[in-house]
């Protein structure tokens, strides 16, 4: 019974943590067709830049519980002037190749700011710890979870119920929908379909760097950091369908729970299970669940 | 999308062979290049250290550091006696550093590299046990003296035996039975154990001989789980829980670098330090960084008696004034360690060259002068007695972590010294033989 | 043309030559660099079928890296020696697991064919890591190999499977092309333009593509194994792991697909990039590379190999 708590909590944790940087990716996927592996570099300049403001911050002697605020205000510092200059600076012109060539130049981007990550901020690993004990713990047990944990689960629940409401009641959102159905259909309607890849790759990235943000206080940030995210981060996309806000959601939970299980009853498979769901659903619904059929061309 | 044109108009032979050219001019130019650079009164060290990535911050740049020191000190002649003789057989040092990151099959590439086209004299390098065992044999192929300061792995020396290779410190098996002994001692009635280990040979190993030693020494004891997250993986939510659920009475780990600290974080966070008794066999590297943020209490080591566990001797007194006057921070183990190294270098050099009467000793002369070499250095004796005398043989040290918050450092209680007589395997013998076998012949003080 | 050798086969033919007699005048270091560049220009020429089909593999290290632990675990567990033995035992192993996979996977398109080849890679990638038999995260080296029963090591073992590399990279380019331009080779462009068009000519394309998913594999499988013998040292973070696939579709596109040539091109200066860049920026070298494959994309949207191709047409 405790098991099953745990491989619960443990997993919702970290479907939480996964779906923050999944459903940025699949947004910007589902919009503009563009796999970004350089989503993985915004998830890690979200955090350096939130060890580094926090550290900055509690130095300053200021009230330690402004440092979620502190977090929160990283990951927009860094999403929507990183998200700007890559989509206007550079993919903007790139529009109309292979989807495949659009991977590569997210892959060239992935690479620049691997390093100029070591240049700003140096080899060293930096941590700002203290948010993560802030909030005290709950124990149900024998367990014990950080609460900070816990409100990782809420804070992924906002960020969906936001991005939910965004696109459903507002107007970008309702345009950003008819792009996601049919690009040209959009344009034919008069929709600005240049503004709205803009907003959408700016929205994604923030996404991103608000998932590094609040994982920041919980480990010692490093370079390559983002490496390993940005795959996990795929095949939750892929298992939900690539482009389906909903199939983030399931995506996530379901690799969270799975691998959570993995930890606790079957170490060995942790790795492995992940890809092994993926590659099952992809063999059933290669759409992913959630995805949209595509009509083959003629 | 551009349409893939027909190639049959494409190529001629003459183009194709332009292309290798371009290759071909490459690499002879530069191939060329660096064997005219090489004067006669300097020694090239190629050095391999974490220099990027999780590991670099607190392994790598303290071990850097080490080695920087001790070739500013030699290029001066400014180690106190008998090590005060200027450079290593009278030639100056001049050092490559090189990331130790990107992988074992990469850092292959890469040792051949520095050898075949940097022209290297002689190797100092690998921190990580997958790069050291995969590294060794290329070094014997290509005859390049190559001088381990910090991988523990025991396969290493175990499984081969080497000709160029050496290795300055004890492997993990003295890590691991002195850790089995500490509790013994200090915690008579720990019964369940846990391990979270890096899941790769270094962890696979010191938890292995840990759990077998500790069962031998404690026959009732019980393994309640063994998790073996991904190296670098950062985060450890799911494994603290399946921590916190069994409740054991002591979590052993050889987690290091960033890993060390984010689960130091985590699991201090939700308490698992107060439920069970943590040991951190290579926590000493990470605890000037962590400061008060590592919870009193859990137990360290610093793979032997190193940083602040190393005797007070004139040689370790002169080493800590040095490094800290040009790094500020005080020496961790992998700063000892690859200072260690170098001495052992030196003196191996500088006994070689003696030995033909002066002058830049061959590598096969610098090789014998090194195996069972006895040299005193920084707070402690290295015997290279192990591995037909490529390997030291060292004791070790455990304490358990304060911080003193009216200085604001870092500091032990509770120290306890080992011989090396007590955790290490009598010479000849397989650790994990050893231990399995009973730990015979162990003589503990 | 038939029976007659082309000129792209008179081209390569040569470049052979220049191959074998450059391993008189190369450093050693290059002599091991242009192996493990060739071999995993080998790689690269099997995305170049897949691409011209409109298809890339972002799991192609799988086929690397079954390559590399086939040689890696039948020297070990199996006791075989020789390099050719081994080396050919790899292509045939890759291409099995290919031949396996692509029943499955020659059914998607596009980014999902791309995706499901990412998947299957990490589950290899996952098993390895996993597994303390298999060397885990550490690997194991692979050393002690044999010619004809004689043992060899060091400066031999390079030299021998350099040349063994220089002859597979020759043979397999001249099957490869002889292969695009046959019956079946034509029909690539054709199903990357429409596929149902090409049903309606009676081909199953399904069939079509798992073929070539077949060849690309054990092309890989091959690549690996060369590199694994080179190396001396397999393990899954240099062979399998996603980053690995993603060099792959990186010289494929950097080099471009204009010709069999194209992908040992490209991978030996992607080879030579990278060492320098290495040893010149070490905290740098990913900048370096990632600021070429924009600049490739950008301004040589055919690859390199559109350089050489300008070449000719002016004399």
């Amino acid at each position: 019974m405790l098991t099953l708590i745990a491989i619960l909590l443990d997993g919702l944790i970290f479907a939480s943590w996964i779906f923050i940087v999944a459903v940025g990716l699949t947004l910007i996927f589902g919009v503009m067709r563009i796999l970004n592996i350089a989503h993985g570099s915004l998830y890690a300049f979200g955090a350096y830049v939130a060890a580094w403001l926090v550290g900055q911050y509690l130095s300053a002697g200021y009230a330690p519980m402004g440092s979620f605020a502190v977090l929160l205000l990283s990951a927009i510092i860094v999403g929507v002037p990183m998200g700007f200059i890559m989509e206007r600076g550079l993919l903007r012109f790139m529009y109309g190749r292979d989807e495949v060539i659009m991977v590569l130049v997210t892959y060239a981007v992935f690479l620049i700011l691997e390093d100029a990550i070591m240049l700003i901020w140096g080899t060293d690993a930096y941590f700002a710890f203290e948010p993560y004990s802030l909030l005290g713990n709950t124990e149900i047990e024998a367990l014990v979870f950080s609460n900070y944990d816990l409100a990782m689960i809420a804070l992924a629940l906002v960020v969906g119920a936001l991005l939910w409401w965004g696109l459903n009641h507002t107007r970008v959102g309702k345009y950003l929908q008819v792009v996601i159905h049919d690009r040209e259909l959009a344009q034919a309607l008069g929709i600005n379909v240049t503004r709205v890849f803009t907003i959408t790759f700016m929205v994604g990235a923030v996404l991103g760097a608000l998932g590094g943000a609040f994982t920041a206080p919980q480990i010692s940030v490093t370079p390559g950091m983002g490496v390993e995210v940005i795959v996990l981060a795929f095949a939750v996309v892929v298992i939900g369908g690539m482009g389906s806000f909903p199939g983030a959601v399931v995506g996530a939970v379901l690799v969270g729970i799975i691998r959570a299980a993995a930890v606790h009853l079957l170490p060995q498979l942790e790795l492995f299970i992940i890809y092994a769901v993926m590659a099952l659903v992809l063999v059933f619904r290669p759409q992913g669940l959630f995805g949209q059929a595509e009509a083959r061309k003629i | 999308m551009s349409a893939v044109k027909p190639m049959r108009k494409i190529f001629s032979a003459r183009f194709l062979s332009v292309g290798l050219g371009v290759f071909i001019a490459v690499s002879l130019l530069t191939g060329a290049a660096p064997q005219k650079a090489q004067a006669a009164e300097t020694l090239k060290i190629g050095v391999v250290l974490f220099l990027s990535g999780a590991a670099a911050g607190p392994f790598g740049i303290p071990a850097r550091n080490g080695v920087e020191t001790l070739i500013a000190a030699i290029n001066g002649g400014k180690i106190p006696a008998p090590y005060n003789t200027k450079g290593m057989a009278g030639a100056q040092i001049e050092a490559v550093y090189i990331d130790e990151s990107g992988g074992a099959t990469k850092q292959v590439t890469e040792f051949r590299n520095l050898v075949q086209r940097q022209k290297v004299d002689v190797v100092v390098g690998y921190i990580s046990s997958g790069n050291c065992i995969a590294v060794a044999p290329v070094a014997d192929e290509l005859k390049m003296l190559t001088v381990i300061p910090i991988c523990g792995t025991p396969r290493l020396f175990e499984d081969a035996s080497y000709k160029y290779v050496f290795r300055t410190i004890s492997d993990s098996i003295t890590d691991s039975v002195g850790a089995a002994h500490y509790i013994k001692e200090k915690f008579p009635n720990a019964r369940t154990i846990a391990g979270i280990n890096p899941n790769y040979a270094w962890g696979q190993d010191s938890w292995r001989d840990f759990h077998l030693a500790f069962k031998l020494m404690n026959p009732d004891s019980e393994i309640v789980t063994e998790q073996f997250p991904k190296l670098f993986a950062g985060t450890f939510t799911s494994e603290i829980s399946v921590l916190l659920r069994k409740k054991p009475d002591v979590i052993h780990s050889s987690l290091w670098g960033a890993d060390l600290e984010s689960f130091v974080n985590q699991a201090a966070a939700r308490g698992l330090n107060k439920r069970s008794k943590i040991i951190l066999t290579i926590g000493e590297a990470n605890m000037f960084r962590l400061g008060a943020k590592m919870p009193d209490g859990i137990i360290i080591s610093a793979r032997g008696p190193y940083g602040v566990l190393a005797r007070q001797t004139p040689l370790n007194d002169w080493f800590r004034a040095a490094y800290q006057d040009l790094f500020t921070a005080p020496p961790v183990y992998p700063s000892y360690m690859t200072a260690q190294a170098m001495l052992g270098l030196k003196i191996a050099y500088d006994k070689a060259s003696q030995a033909r009467g002066g002058g830049m000793p061959s590598t096969e002369e610098v090789v014998k002068a090194f195996e069972y070499l006895k040299y005193e250095a920084f707070g402690i004796t290295i015997d290279m007695a192990y591995g037909n005398g490529h390997q030291a043989f060292t004791g070790t040290a455990y304490g358990q972590f304060k911080f003193d918050k009216s200085t604001g450092t870092a500091t032990f209680t509770d120290i306890m010294w080992f011989d090396p007589e007590c955790v290490n395997a009598p010479k000849g013998m397989k650790g994990a033989a050893w231990i399995k076998g009973g730990m015979k012949g162990a003589k503990c003080g | 043309m038939r029976g007659m050798l082309s000129k792209t086969e008179i081209g390569l033919f040569v470049a052979l030559a220049v191959l074998l007699l450059a391993k008189l005048i190369l450093p050693e270091w290059a002599v091991t660099l242009g192996t493990v560049a060739l071999a995993r220009g080998l790689v690269v020429l099997g995305l170049l079928i897949l691409w011209r089909t409109g298809l890339i593999s972002f799991g192609q290290a799988l086929f690397f890296g079954t390559g590399g632990y086939t040689v890696g675990l039948l020297r070990v567990y199996g006791g075989l020696t020789d390099i050719f033995v081994l080396t050919l035992l790899a292509f045939l192993f890759a291409g099995l697991l290919a031949y396996l996979l692509g029943l499955l996977i020659s059914r998607y398109r596009e980014i999902f064919f791309a995706m499901l080849c990412l998947a299957f890679s990490m589950m290899l990638y996952g098993v390895l890591v996993k597994t303390e038999v298999l060397g885990s995260t550490d690997g194991f080296n692979v050393v002690g190999l044999t010619l004809f029963g004689f043992p060899i090591e060091g400066n031999t073992l390079q030299t021998v499977n350099y040349f063994w590399m220089c002859l597979l990279a020759c043979a397999m380019s001249i099957l490869v092309h002889r292969y695009l331009s046959s019956t079946m080779g034509h029909l690539s462009p054709a199903i990357r333009d429409n596929e149902i068009r090409v049903e309606y000519l009676g081909v199953s394309v399904q069939r079509t593509i798992n073929v070539k998913f077949v060849i690309a594999g054990a092309l890989a499988g091959g690549g690996g194994a060369i590199t694994a013998i080179a190396v001396g040292h397999v393990d899954p973070d240099a062979m399998v792991y996603w980053l690995i696939s993603g060099e792959f579709v990186f010289v494929t596109i950097f080099a471009g697909t204009g010709s069999v040539a194209a992908p040992f091109l490209g991978s030996v200066i992607f080879e030579l990039l990278r060492t320098y860049a290495f040893e010149y920026m070490p905290l740098l070298w990913q900048l370096t590379m990632g600021t070429v494959l924009l600049i490739v994309i950008v301004f040589l949207p055919n690859g390199l190999w559109s350089l050489v191709q300008r070449g000719p047409r002016k004399g």
